[in-house]
């Protein structure tokens, strides 16, 4: 296989589920790509399909097709079948810091583990020393946390243990999924801040999933949109906020609750919401949106759109922009 | 004008085998006829305990401490039970966080609808046949823009999506005549877009009802766009008071202005510092001004003694800070 810059490309990603009503299609045939240092956003509402994305890509579910190459190598399967150098190299955080973290372990055994696992120190004195210096990286003083249990420890704090976890084995590439949505907003800025100078002293790439443009837009240098397990727009965040051009993309930016005159006026005014996203056992033929679309036409109901380069880097799923 | 609704110097705690909570500690707040206030804090400030005081709906183990509830100039604190549920009846209706948890699962939406409209009294016979009930009932719906309230009538509230069980609850609420509707954060489990246009239905009725409300919120963005004025609240203290523009532009209160900052802007203005510390422990709160341990421009009295919740200035705008009192 050939080299190039990406550190993971996502193609064809497609993830189905089995259940007893029927074929539930989560992620069906996405594309995208992550590069070194960067943090690319992944956005929509519940059900979009966000989640399942970040998990097929650690390999917490296997794809049902499409492949997903991370560093030059096909990881397309589950974790239990990776390279255990491979599975070192990716960590996520996940939403709930509650049932994410083990209530019986204390912070120190929950920190410790992926460093055991992978044999990342040789000695007792090494482990204790690695594990109060990924602490002191998430700004929780080692001597107060190490011997605390989750239950003693705030929704922040445990959020930081969790981070704190991810970056153990020294990772070039980390899944953030709503790291922040189970937090106050307070806190959600002192997290965001860990976060964001962990990326510049480790360089890592961040997959951050969140269903918050305010959040996304103070974030990521790429967004992607979903809507019901497709991707329909793709920008670099600083046009995406100016010019959004998916009617989807304009419906949620236009339903953010904002504070100042500044934020009202980035939002689009043609479109406001309407409607509710459809199951994902039987989605809508055609373009998926035009249930809810108020400029749908006959095409949209039949043909499903592709992806229209509008300007450099910005890419939109929508009949209107074919034209 | 006499206010609808009056708390002043709430105090609540309850008692747990850890200790005492020591929850509300001096809460004020005044409703007037046909006013939207929006209350804003954390979670675990006491937003929610404020507003079941007002019900009396707390959980057995509240005990109330101190402070004083008036709704149309009754003692609410000295009700018995036959005076709470008629004003529960026919005043007050809340709408709470989580509407899957707030409707009975085993009965149907139509039934559900019935119950509250039968028993609201507001029908002067107090009797009504089952065609009428339904007729309401589609009414109701209607109201809140649910598509096929047919259908929905017959359906038990898990065959429906979030949105729609939220709506129902909305409609439950206000389908029978009303003075005061409180929604506790009624938005928090929806999704933007669905947010956005449970909102904008609110604000509908309400304005076409010419209802009083309580907007519990926080998030500091859904509460901006709904409320006349807005309340602070911080670990058991109402702690700043305004008018809505007012108070997102002017914030006095250095926890307001510490939570205004650390809210992500749709234009990108990067990340605050958030604000340092973690909220009160209610067990052991902290001597004096709650806020102290995390306050930067915390002084000596801060320490000692728990600010009054004064007007600074000629607009109305109330304070609960040491910067701002005369001592």
């Amino acid at each position: 296989m050939e080299k190039n810059e990406d550190l993971l490309i996502v193609e064809n990603l497609t993830k189905h589920f089995k259940t007893s009503f029927g074929v539930v299609r989560a992620v069906d045939e996405i594309n995208f790509k992550v590069k070194p240092g960067e943090t690319f956003g992944l956005v929509g509402e519940s059900g979009s399909g966000k989640s399942t994305t970040g998990y097929v890509i650690m390999g917490i579910y296997t794809p049902t097709s499409g492949k997903i190459i991370f560093k030059d190598k096909d990881v397309s399967v589950h974790a239990k079948r990776r390279p255990k150098y491979l599975k070192r190299d990716m960590a996520i955080v996940f939403q709930d810091p509650a049932s994410s973290l083990n209530p019986a372990r204390t912070v120190k055994d929950i920190v410790e583990t992926p460093l055991r696992v992978h044999g990342l120190a040789k000695n007792r004195d090494e482990l204790d020393k690695r594990v109060a210096e990924l602490l002191e990286a998430v700004e929780l003083p080692p001597k107060d946390f190490m011997h605390r249990r989750p239950r003693d420890l705030g929704g922040g704090e445990r959020q930081a243990v969790a981070i704190a976890r991810a970056i153990a084995t020294n990772p070039s590439f980390i899944v953030l999924d709503e790291p922040t949505s189970a937090l106050d907003v307070s806190i959600q800025a002192k997290i965001m801040k860990v976060l964001m100078r962990l990326q510049r002293e480790l360089n890592l790439s961040y997959l951050f999933i969140t269903h918050d443009l305010s959040l996304m837009r103070n974030v990521s240098s790429r967004v992607a949109i979903m809507y019901l397990a497709k991707i329909v727009e793709f920008a670099p965040t600083a046009v995406f906020f100016q010019n959004p051009l998916h009617p989807y993309t304009q419906m949620l930016l236009s339903s953010v609750p904002v504070l100042t005159d500044e934020e009202e006026q980035l939002k689009p005014k043609e479109v406001t919401s309407r409607g509710e996203v459809p199951s994902a056992i039987n989605p809508p033929p055609g373009c998926r949106f035009h249930t809810r679309c108020p400029f749908a036409n006959e095409i949209c109901k039949t043909k499903e759109p592709t992806f229209v380069m509008v300007e450099p880097d910005h890419y939109v799923a929508c009949h209107l922009m074919s034209k | 004008m006499e206010p609808l609704l009056e708390v002043k110097d709430l105090r609540i705690g309850f008692k747990t085998y850890m200790g005492k909570l020591k929850v509300l500690n001096g809460v004020n707040l005044t409703v007037h006829q046909g006013e939207k206030v929006g209350i804003i804090g954390e979670s675990g400030c006491g937003k929610t305990t404020t507003m079941r005081a007002i019900l009396r709906i707390l959980a057995t183990n509240a005990v109330i401490d101190g402070g004083d509830i008036q709704f149309r100039g009754n003692d609410v604190l000295k009700m018995d039970k036959k005076e709470l549920t008629e004003m529960r009846r026919k005043s007050i209706t809340m709408i709470f966080q989580d509407p899957t948890a707030a409707l009975n699962p085993v009965f149907k939406v139509g039934d559900l609808l019935a119950d509250v409209i039968k028993f609201s009294g507001s029908h002067d016979s107090g009797k009504h046949s089952k065609k009428e009930l339904r007729e309401k009932s589609i009414e109701a719906l209607k109201e809140v823009a649910l598509p096929d309230p047919e259908r929905v009538l017959d359906s038990y509230p898990f065959q429906l999506s979030g949105g729609m069980r939220q709506r129902i609850c909305i409609a439950m609420s206000l389908s029978t005549a009303k003075d005061l509707l409180i929604a506790d954060e009624p938005t928090t489990n929806l999704d933007v877009t669905i947010q956005d246009q449970v909102l904008r239905l609110m604000k509908n009725l309400v304005e076409k009802k010419n209802l009083s409300v309580i907007l519990i919120s926080h998030a500091l963005g859904t509460v901006s766009g709904t409320v006349d004025t807005v309340y602070v609240m911080y670990a058991g203290n109402m702690i700043e008071a305004a008018e809505t523009k007012e108070l997102f532009s002017n914030p006095l209160h250095p926890y307001t202005k510490g939570l205004l900052k650390s809210v992500p802007k749709l234009t990108g203005a990067g990340f605050s510092e958030g604000i340092r510390g973690r909220i009160a422990d209610y067990i052991n709160p902290p001597q004096g001004c709650r806020f102290h341990p995390r306050c930067d421009s915390a002084f000596e009295i801060c320490r000692k003694e728990n600010p009054q919740f004064l007007e600074v200035d000629a607009n109305n705008h109330k304070v609960a800070c040491w910067l701002y009192s005369k001592r």
